[in-house]
């Protein structure tokens, strides 16, 4: 997919890194969903998470913007510190946009709607500027055509790229992906893939929750695997799917890919 | 029977694809009358049953039309076995307006002219918005006006003299109107996880569900005089208004609630994660989505609402209903309550199954949003 339009050129890389993630504790109830977890990523690298269901890799990127509260340890995106501080948690969803697993658009706005109003509602822009915005990154995913519909009658695919839209309409310096395409028919994870791979190509800060490990080995600057809260294994994709280190890694990598 | 006849076409089907496709999906068979009505046991005993309540409804015609006195001058003349409609088109009047004072009888009428209008204009929901909400509190402002009075040159007409239509239909709008933002705000309290709001609203809830429209209205209009600070007194229409607007409330925040509830967590998620502020996001993105999963409750609350107006009238406040029963009463005619009453149904019906075919096309509209 060719774009030429280098909308979101990351910051050049400042002194702090894009995420910092440093001995991160989470518990629901008593059970640890997140042990000691230690992450770093830079401005313009691109991560894959991947791990059984229960590693506790969704609830990681989920705690980055503060959908899920780490109660011990400390998160810090761009520079600012994700405290209580109602102040920082909004400075901080400005700068990261999230795509989930179910696409979450809003039912009852049209497609047009569904990026410009949540311009207009956290950062007062207006409508006539919101709606541009709007439809220049609709035009980018390819999906412009579709403006005035509603998200029920778009394909799942189809809505996975409006969310993504979505979110970059917020001129976001990370991207959070939680299993974009496991709720997609076959079908149509390339075209969501696609977007993705063009959105690396442009230098966005990415970090992907996925299984898709042919996007992982093409796309990922470091493979992360996750199991029982822990990040066990985190390398390069050549390193991490062809000779990973820990036999855990290895029998993961054996059940999904064969 | 039908089904080898079927089997046939399909297989030419499959050696001349173009022509079989622009024929179009094969014809339903027409079912005969006689099977539809006498096919089985369960219809043709629908069918007998049908009938029989057909029959034992003549003599209600006969009493409604064929032997009813449509148009007369003289009272003597009706109570001979047949409806006297003759009555209530002599009574229309006060039955619509009540004591109004008959020379200004032009005011109510007006109102009732503004109020359709103001319905009109709000149908589409294209027009549903702010300058909507402006122009609906103008009307109410000069609805109020009009019936009142004492500028201008009209009269001063005291809420005292106000009735028929016009009181039961500013009662049922003001008190479905101011009900539903302190239903929402009764509701999003429920469902807060700050314990205060959430008790105080359940607290609300509960008492006023608890109680009998009839009782609150007794309370509102008796006791609430004597609790407040001597010299205050607040005009008996709206003692009874505030008691309406406070009933519907509590009715339609559990309504509302049931439609927050079938809100996906992930939509409130997704909004948070975009960064829109927690209230932004309820009233723009979760509450629009709770109503429109609730229009057939909401239809049902608002129905009820419109008719519970009606009750008005044992704490002496002249609505439709008691006026109806009122002109009933007069000596000179022969006591016609039924005819009164099937007017006065006639007129509630008219509403209420306006509301109901209204919301029944909305309810279709955002269906057709979901999917096409």
């Amino acid at each position: 997919m060719t774009s030429p339009m280098p909308v979101h050129s990351p910051a050049p890389a400042a002194a702090s890194p894009a995420i910092l993630i440093e001995a991160v504790d989470k518990w629901y109830g008593t059970f640890q969903v997140l042990s000691k977890v230690d992450l770093t990523v830079a401005a313009g690298e691109r991560i894959v998470v991947c791990g059984p269901s229960g590693s506790g890799k969704s609830t990681l990127i989920r705690c980055i913007n503060r959908l899920e509260e780490h109660q011990a340890g400390r998160i810090a995106v761009n520079g600012v510190e994700l405290t209580d501080s109602v102040r920082n948690i909004d400075a901080v969803r400005r700068g990261v946009g999230m795509v989930f697993q179910h696409f979450n658009l809003f039912p009852h706005l049209s497609i047009l709607d569904n990026c410009a109003l949540p311009q207009m509602l956290a950062r007062g822009t207006p409508r006539r500027e919101a709606e541009d915005r709007a439809m220049h990154l609709l035009r980018r995913v390819r999906i412009a055509e579709q403006a005035a519909k509603f998200p029920g009658q778009l394909s799942g695919g189809q809505q996975q790229r409006v969310a993504i839209a979505r979110a970059l309409c917020m001129e976001p310096q990370v991207m959070l992906f939680d299993e974009p395409t496991s709720a997609l028919d076959p079908e149509m994870v390339k075209e969501v893939l696609e977007t993705m791979v063009s959105l690396a190509e442009d230098g966005m800060t990415m970090i992907v929750v996925t299984h898709e490990m042919g996007f992982a080995r093409r796309v990922a600057d470091r493979v992360v695997f996750m199991d029982a809260g822990r990040i066990v294994e985190c390398a390069g994709p050549d390193e991490f799917f062809d000779a990973p280190r820990h036999e855990r890694t290895r029998s993961f990598l054996h059940q999904i890919l064969h | 029977m039908s089904r080898p006849k079927g089997e046939f076409p399909i297989m030419t089907m499959t050696t001349a694809i173009p022509a079989a496709a622009a024929d179009g999906p094969p014809k339903r068979r027409r079912t005969p009358i006689l099977q539809i009505l006498f096919g089985d046991l369960l219809a043709a005993g629908l069918t007998v049953m049908t009938g029989a309540l057909v029959l034992a409804l003549l003599p209600a015609l006969r009493w409604g039309v064929l032997d009813a006195v449509w148009s007369t001058a003289d009272p003597g003349r009706c109570g001979a076995g047949g409806a006297c409609w003759a009555f209530v088109a002599a009574k229309i009047r006060f039955i619509l307006f009540g004591v109004y004072p008959a020379d200004e009888q032009w005011r109510p009428l007006a109102v009732i002219g503004l109020v359709l209008a103001m319905v009109l204009v709000s149908l589409p929901p294209r027009h549903w918005g702010r300058r909507l909400l402006t122009a609906w509190g103008v009307a109410i402002g000069a609805m109020l006006a009009l019936m009142w009075g004492g500028f201008a040159g009209l009269p001063f007409v005291s809420t005292a003299n106000w009735g028929g239509l016009p009181v039961t239909l500013l009662l049922a709008i003001l008190s479905l109107g101011m009900g539903f933002p302190i239903a929402v705000t009764l509701a999003l309290g429920r469902r807060s996880k700050v314990p205060v709001p959430r008790f105080l609203s359940v607290l609300v809830i509960e008492t006023i569900r608890g109680m009998p429209l009839v009782g609150l209205l007794f309370i509102s209009s008796i006791m609430m005089p004597l609790l407040l600070p001597a010299g205050w007194s607040v005009d008996k229409l709206g003692r009874t208004l505030a008691a309406l607007t406070i009933f519907a409330a509590a009715y339609l925040a559990e309504v509302i609630r049931g439609g927050l509830q079938g809100v996906p967590g992930g939509q409130m998620e997704a909004a948070r994660a975009l960064g829109i502020p927690v209230w932004k996001a309820v009233w723009h993105v979760v509450l629009p989505q709770a109503i429109q999963k609730v229009i057939p409750p909401l239809t049902n609350t608002a129905i009820v609402m419109v008719k519970n107006t009606s009750l008005v009238l044992i704490v002496g406040v002249f609505d439709m209903l008691s006026a109806a029963r009122t002109a009933a009463s007069d000596p000179v005619w022969p006591a016609p309550y039924s005819e009164s009453y099937l007017f006065v149904g006639a007129v509630y019906f008219l509403i209420c199954f306006a509301i109901s075919l209204y919301a029944r096309w909305l309810e279709g509209r955002v269906q057709d949003k979901d999917l096409r």
